[in-house]
């Protein structure tokens, strides 16, 4: 009877009224998904709108430094919007176009969902609206001004911790109130199926490039493909065209905040448990009573209490792995990356830079490293200062 | 016949919802009692959620007002313990699927059974999840309360065709709150119910008014309140239960019109 399900993990829990809402969506997404015309406009959006395929970019400087393995960048943030999340919102706003709506809400943290999202609506003439924490449209100020500049209505979310949770309960309370013209465009592979294999197969063009690329340039496969994980979306997109290769090492790298022995943690693998919640199976930081804990990182990209079930089955077969990475090691890296290559990746991105920073100078020269720098760092710039002591301003 | 079920065979029933420990669980004992002998036919007692994402903002608000104060699932059912020697209207508890599952599915229900109560609503365990719920609260002699809502369409007679204790349709799109407008076509939906089982129908989320509760229970067997009843909690605290009583009497008079 139930769907969508990764392992033990995945699901549909959400009320009643939202189910004819995901049944109708899984319908259109089965029909679109294998449609020439669909996936010919979507390629089309892909190569001419945001710009792809990102570009896989040999990290020279960074691979001498750190004397081990190679190390290659996958580009996401050269993509337009500057992160990886305009290949899923491209599909999905497609998607909901061809079913007829005429209206797109979404959540957002950083505020790189949401503008991808106010982009996309812009650009195909829907209407718009975006859920965000208060506490996140104070610390993004700059991405709630595009939002609006491109035409979408800002929502500040003030309820329970007034973050990314937040945002994607009020965004599911939003859709509850209003299914019949409006699609929700959930941004990771989270929530009720068929949203985790949706967002996966959009994301999916990520590991489909790098495969091509690194073929080409070597001739061979990558001996590990990292990535930053909140959700997870960006990770199951470099993760999937390599989930068949066994002896390519998955590492998925969390958000550790200040520490995983701390309660100031987005860690999900390392310190969450098995529960349900946001429409899915999956596990979760919460507390003994199932009550979901206020989460924190200084990325607010990964401030999430929940990790995507494919992840979470993944990590349960042995297939990926998953380490935290701290506030301290993620601004690290993310100078680091400015200096030894002039490129500022987001500081979500910055927790798998930190990683192979790590990693690589215990592998040897001829082994491969890839990560996937899924946005650019323009956005951080700001808090990375202030973390640093420095106040900037316009 | 199960107590739920028989709660709705003396005419139109009232179902009345509590978030316990709002403010505090003292409290909560106190308006259980009161509501009961007001002519509350079934209590609904939400165990508090820290993301009740079905939820509109007078039961969110709730729900936060009771975990700041520290209410632990294990002190509800040490407070339901107590109440249940001097209050005997069938209870359910309304929650989210987290709280259950994390407690253990089956210690929660047993648990829940041995305190005496009646049923489990979760709003986020639609249809095609109740597999993982519904068994144990068969096997525990507890209703897993189902619902059907405005767009349903054709899954109202699968879902009613195996609801248990009573069904639980939703009376408009939306999260739980007091409306000035319900739907129109919740008739339609009921008659659809009926054509399938004699399991009762109640409707809920939106109701305030004692006219609004006349209008929904003409077309089902009864009606729930929630937020209306929250709303004066939340307004009184402490010396909420002579107020809430008094609602409660005059939204069960407004049911009973129509016998």
């Amino acid at each position: 009877m139930s769907k969508g399900r990764f392992g033990v993990h995945g699901g549909q829990y959400i009320p009643e009224t939202l189910m004819t809402a995901v049944i109708e969506l899984e319908q259109a997404y089965n029909h679109y998904k294998d449609d020439p015309q669909f996936n010919a406009e979507l390629t089309e959006l892909f190569n001419n709108y945001a710009g792809r395929p990102s570009l896989l970019y040999f990290a020279e400087n960074m691979t001498k430094r750190l004397g081990g393995a190679k190390i290659y960048l996958k580009r996401e943030d050269l993509n337009h919007t500057g992160a990886h999340k305009i290949n899923n919102v491209l599909g999905q706003v497609l998607l909901a176009k061809k079913m007829g709506k005429t209206r797109v809400i979404a959540e957002t943290g950083a505020g790189q969902h949401g503008v991808a999202t106010a982009t996309v609506a812009a650009l195909m003439g829907m209407e718009c609206e975006i859920f965000m924490g208060e506490e996140d449209t104070k610390r993004q100020a700059l991405n709630v001004y595009k939002m609006r500049l491109l035409g979408a209505k800002v929502n500040p979310v003030t309820s329970g911790t007034a973050t990314l949770k937040d945002a994607v309960s009020e965004t599911m309370r939003e859709w509850v109130g209003r299914i019949a013209d409006t699609h929700y465009v959930l941004g990771s592979v989270m929530g009720p199926h068929p949203f985790p294999t949706i967002v996966r197969d959009f994301q999916a063009v990520i590991s489909k490039e790098i495969k091509e690329q690194i073929l080409q340039k070597e001739g061979r496969l990558p001996d590990a493909v990292l990535a930053c994980v909140g959700g997870g979306s960006n990770a199951i997109g470099a993760f999937y065209h390599f989930i068949g290769d066994s002896s390519v090492r998955l590492i998925g790298c969390e958000a550790a905040g200040r520490g995983v022995e701390s309660f100031e943690t987005a860690a999900t693998i390392a310190t969450g448990k098995l529960g349900i919640f946001h429409g899915m199976k999956s596990y979760f930081c919460q507390d003994e009573y199932g009550q979901i804990a206020p989460v924190y990182s200084i990325s607010a990209g990964l401030d999430y209490p929940g990790i995507g079930p494919e992840h979470a089955h993944l990590h349960d077969i042995g297939r990926a792995e998953y380490v935290a990475i701290t506030d301290d090691e993620a601004v690290e890296a993310f100078e680091y990356l400015s200096r030894t290559e002039g490129v500022i990746p987001a500081i979500e991105s910055a927790h798998a830079v930190a990683y192979a920073m790590k990693l690589a100078p215990t592998m040897a020269k001829d082994q491969i490293i890839v990560v996937n720098l899924s946005g650019r760092g323009d956005k951080d710039c700001a808090a990375i200062a202030r973390y640093r002591g420095e106040e900037l301003s316009e | 016949m199960s107590r739920l079920k028989e709660a709705f065979s003396g005419g139109k029933a009232f179902v009345a919802f509590l978030t316990c420990g709002d403010p505090d669980l003292e409290t909560t004992e106190r308006l259980i009692q009161s509501i009961a002998e007001a002519g509350a036919d079934v209590i609904e007692l939400g165990i508090p959620f820290s993301d009740p994402t079905a939820e509109g903002p007078i039961i969110q608000a709730a729900n936060l007002r009771a975990l700041s104060n520290g209410v632990t699932t294990d002190d509800i059912f040490q407070m339901v313990r107590r109440v249940r020697k001097t209050v005997s209207v069938p209870l359910v508890f309304m929650t989210y699927a987290n709280v259950v599952f994390s407690y253990g599915t089956e210690r929660f229900l047993k648990t829940a059974s041995e305190i005496g109560m009646d049923g489990l609503i979760l709003p986020d365990v639609p249809f095609e999840e109740k597999e993982e719920f519904e068994p144990v609260c068969k096997q525990y002699g507890m209703d897993f309360i189902s619902f059907v809502s405005p767009t349903s369409h054709d899954r109202v007679k699968q879902i009613a065709k195996e609801a248990e204790g009573f069904l639980y349709c939703v009376s408009s799109l939306g999260v739980t709150g007091v409306r000035s407008e319900l739907s129109s076509g919740i008739g339609e939906i009921t008659a659809l119910v009926r054509e399938v089982t004699d399991t009762p129908v109640a409707i809920g989320f939106g109701i305030s008014t004692p006219e609004q509760a006349e209008k929904m229970a003409a077309i089902s067997d009864g009606v729930i309140v929630g937020s209306a009843i929250v709303r004066i909690v939340g307004q009184h605290g402490r010396g909420a239960a002579p107020h809430a009583a008094e609602y409660v009497r005059q939204m069960k008079e407004a049911v009973r019109r129509l016998g």
